[in-house]
């Protein structure tokens, strides 16, 4: 099994590898990749389907940016369309109705709307200084309403309490009715878990929507659910007027596909994750970090982001100019090359980042520190010496390692070193930290650097 | 986790047949998922590579999962080779076949030997799988066999959970031993074990609070009400039951594998076959760890819980209940 969207990709890079631009042709195979890894992270076939179209899409044609390969490009092509479909940041609740403004909660067996009722019952008592009425509608599972008043009482909410024999319409007015005269701003009500199936229990769950004409109506689902998690959403999105998502047990290491199929299938926004089973474990939604969840690869989705944003591109295309112009490769464009490493981390944290090259393959040598000091060196020589650096005799080396602190075998190193890179960029036409990363993905040309 | 909706019968002991008939159209809602509409898809031809992905996608969104299907397909794609699918019924033939090799192994339900007395089952699971609500249908089971049923409450943890038993149990007059809130799970399943020794009790259920198998220091609390129930019976627990539930996605095999690690799973309970729920996970879960396969759940009464036996689930999986099946 595959553990992440970028292993996968990864056998079906061949395809990709060495091409600037995404073709339908060359993209074929990786898309099928794609599929089966949002499969395995639990997203609904159907929306994988209309999920691959649309990147293929874009995809199709898009010009590799140069510092990209084909495989990143196609990854962050993948994860900002999740991103987008999944949508913005959480908003939070809306609850500006008159009070109390009901919350109604709905989903199914197991998803987690008692512990979920608490846990919104705490964040709105905390976070936005709310009074808050819960009272629970399920008059089915045994000792449902008294693991609720249990729950409020731990989240200093205030219980209306309800009877087996009563049925939830009954006690969804009453408890409308107590909290109005209690004043308090906000009533959760809690519903018994109902298979989407159920026609019965369905059309019980839309009468109390009636009733209450809720401020909101949150669908609480479990982040392990599997294919069928779409179905269900499709249901309850029918019956219900859904306002918003609760996604739970997030603390687990399910992949939490779901979130992607409830999204796309009932439209409605993911408010909340919630995360382990004490009260005060929920979190607002974020769509960035569900997104890379899905494709378990948050690794390299920062790898990309990060190159994006540090190489820069003046700089990279004046070396490339440069470079045509036949003028090579001086101490000065490696200097740049080194700060844009730095810029990264370094790049052993480079390295560790890329998926498919051996963790310790390439450290030795590459830390800040090494860095830090080839920067020095360079530093140290005459811009003369920079331009040129075949004018470094025994007597400048000595003078430039006394200047840099360090000893001549370094400045021969960093010399040694930089005329390998300068053949290597010889070879490629136009330049750039990124391109040359592309190349040594495959190969690591011998000695460099360090 | 909720149970007695409907109204339940008076015997836990339902004709088998009946149980499938439900099965059947539970899991497929008038047509196999897996099998539908196959003729459509192949008009007189014989099937080919593009026939074969449709049913990797099918088995896929069975939650089948990924290896299971892999070694499905790849039958079907030697069988393609040698020329050996003349039709779909063929192709259906060998879909079930690698299914049968898979789900056979798994079907040993659970016995209750002679002795040794009390026998025990120790059921563990994630959070909402149904532990609580299964460990009250088996013990009607156990109950209708014979055997006097002890129940342990040994989810001290989730708020009004030992109050689900004991309402439970009063209502089908099966002793439950229950400590407060918050007490050692392990300290609430030893008074029961003992208790059951003290009153020549046949079998304990101990009900344990539901933790995600990522949670380390809980499944680290687990091993200790194993070790724990090993004081009074080096041989207890008899049998380790993880309730999974069946419409979880891929993740039920990474419970089913981490439970395993911290205590030692010796079978499976796999509940909410029913609504449109595929019972793929099944497979998944039967692949990847060969585990016994103790009981199926289609529903919410009592009648809805049963042992699983592969060949009546296959039929159930791929007849479908009605036209269409190609």
């Amino acid at each position: 099994m595959f553990d992440n969207l970028s292993d996968r990709l990864s056998q079906a890079r061949a395809s990709l590898l060495g091409k600037g631009r995404i073709t339908e042709d060359n993209v074929r195979d990786t898309l099928r990749q794609v599929r089966m890894a949002l499969l395995e992270a639990d997203v609904a076939l159907p929306v994988v389907k209309s999920f691959i179209d649309r990147v293929k899409e874009r995809a199709v044609g898009a010009e590799v940016t140069s510092s990209l390969t084909p495989g990143q490009a196609l990854i962050k092509i993948i994860h900002d369309e999740l991103v987008e479909v999944m949508g913005a940041e959480s908003k939070g609740l809306e609850l500006r109705a008159q009070p109390p403004a009901v919350i109604l909660m709905a989903g199914l067996q197991g998803a987690g709307k008692t512990t979920t009722t608490g846990k919104l019952a705490r964040w709105l008592r905390e976070k936005d200084k709310k009074s808050v009425m819960v009272t629970s509608a399920d008059v089915y599972r045994p000792a449902a309403i008294l693991q609720l008043e249990r729950v409020a009482e731990q989240a200093g909410a205030r219980f209306h309490p309800s009877q087996q024999d009563e049925t939830p319409l009954a006690i969804a007015e009453a408890a409308l009715e107590a909290a109005r005269l209690a004043l308090v701003d906000v009533l959760i009500v809690d519903t018994a878990g109902r298979l989407h199936v159920d026609d019965a229990m369905m059309t019980e769950v839309r009468a109390l929507q009636d009733h209450l004409t809720p401020a909101e109506t949150l669908f609480v689902v479990d982040s392990m659910a599997g294919q069928d998690a779409v179905h269900a959403a499709r249901a309850f999105g029918e019956t219900l007027d859904l306002t918003g998502v609760v996604l739970t047990k997030t603390d687990g290491d399910a992949r939490g596909g779901v979130a992607l199929s409830v999204r796309q299938i009932t439209g409605a926004p993911i408010k909340f994750l919630g995360v382990g089973e004490k009260l005060d474990g929920l979190e607002a939604f974020h769509p960035e970090r569900v997104a890379s969840r899905i494709l378990g690869m948050g690794d390299v989705v920062s790898l990309v982001e990060q190159v994006e944003e540090k190489v820069d591109r003046d700089q990279a295309e004046k070396l490339a100019r440069k470079l045509k112009k036949g003028k090579g490769f001086d101490l000065a464009d490696l200097k740049e090359q080194i700060s844009q490493m730095q810029a990264m981390g370094g790049l052993s944290a480079l390295m560790d980042k890329m998926p498919g090259l051996p963790p310790q393959a390439m450290k030795a040598g590459m830390g800040e520190k090494e860095l830090k000091r080839q920067v020095a060196i360079i530093d140290s020589m005459t811009p003369r010496e920079r331009r040129f650096p075949k004018l470094i005799d025994g007597s400048r080396k000595r003078r430039i390692a006394a200047g840099s602190g360090t000893q001549v075998q370094d400045v021969n190193r960093l010399l040694k070193q930089h005329a390998q890179m300068a053949r290597m960029m010889k070879k490629f036409s136009k330049g750039g930290l990124a391109k040359m990363m592309r190349a040594m993905k495959g190969r690591m040309p011998p000695g460099f650097p360090g | 986790m909720s149970d007695s909706r409907s109204p339940e019968p008076s015997a836990a002991e339902k004709p088998r047949k009946g149980f499938f008939r439900r099965l059947r159209e539970r899991l497929n809602q008038g047509e196999s998922w897996l099998t539908y509409d196959l003729a459509h898809l192949l008009p007189g031809g014989k099937p080919d590579e593009a026939f074969i992905e449709e049913m990797e996608t099918r088995l896929l969104t069975g939650d089948v999962g990924v290896d299971a299907t892999e070694e499905i397909i790849g039958s079907l794609e030697r069988k393609l080779w040698r020329d050996e699918l003349k039709d779909t019924r063929a192709v259906v033939a060998t879909i079930r076949e690698s299914l049968l090799e898979i789900l056979a192994p798994c079907e040993q339900p659970l016995v209750v030997p002679e002795a040794p007395r009390p026998w025990v089952i120790l059921v563990v699971g994630v959070n909402g799988a149904g532990k609580t609500t299964t460990i009250g249908k088996i013990a009607r089971r156990l109950g209708g066999q014979g055997h006097s049923v002890l129940i342990a409450a040994g989810d001290t943890f989730r708020a009004a959970a030992v109050e689900q038993l004991q309402v439970w149990g009063q209502r089908n007059d099966v002793p439950v031993i229950a400590q407060q809130a918050g007490a050692d799970p392990a300290a609430v399943v030893f008074d029961a074990v003992q208790s059951a020794q003290a009153r020549q009790i046949d079998v304990v259920i101990a009900d344990t609070a539901g933790r995600l198998h990522t949670q380390e220091n809980l499944m680290e609390e687990l091993a200790k009400v194993k070790r724990v129930i090993g004081k009074l019976d080096p041989r207890a627990p008899h049998e380790i039951l993880l309730v999974l539930d069946g419409s979880t996605g891929q993740n039920a095999l990474i419970q089913a594998r981490r439970f395993n690690e911290a205590v030692g799973v010796t079978g499976v309970a796999i509940t909410k076959l029913d609504g449109s729920a595929k019972g793929g996970s099944l497979v998944a879960v039967a692949k990847e760890l060969r585990v016994p396969i103790r009981f199926i759940g289609i529903g919410e009464s009592v009648e809805d819980l049963d042992v699983f036996e592969a060949g009546p689930f296959l039929d159930a999986l791929m007849e479908g209940t009605g036209a269409g099946t190609g």
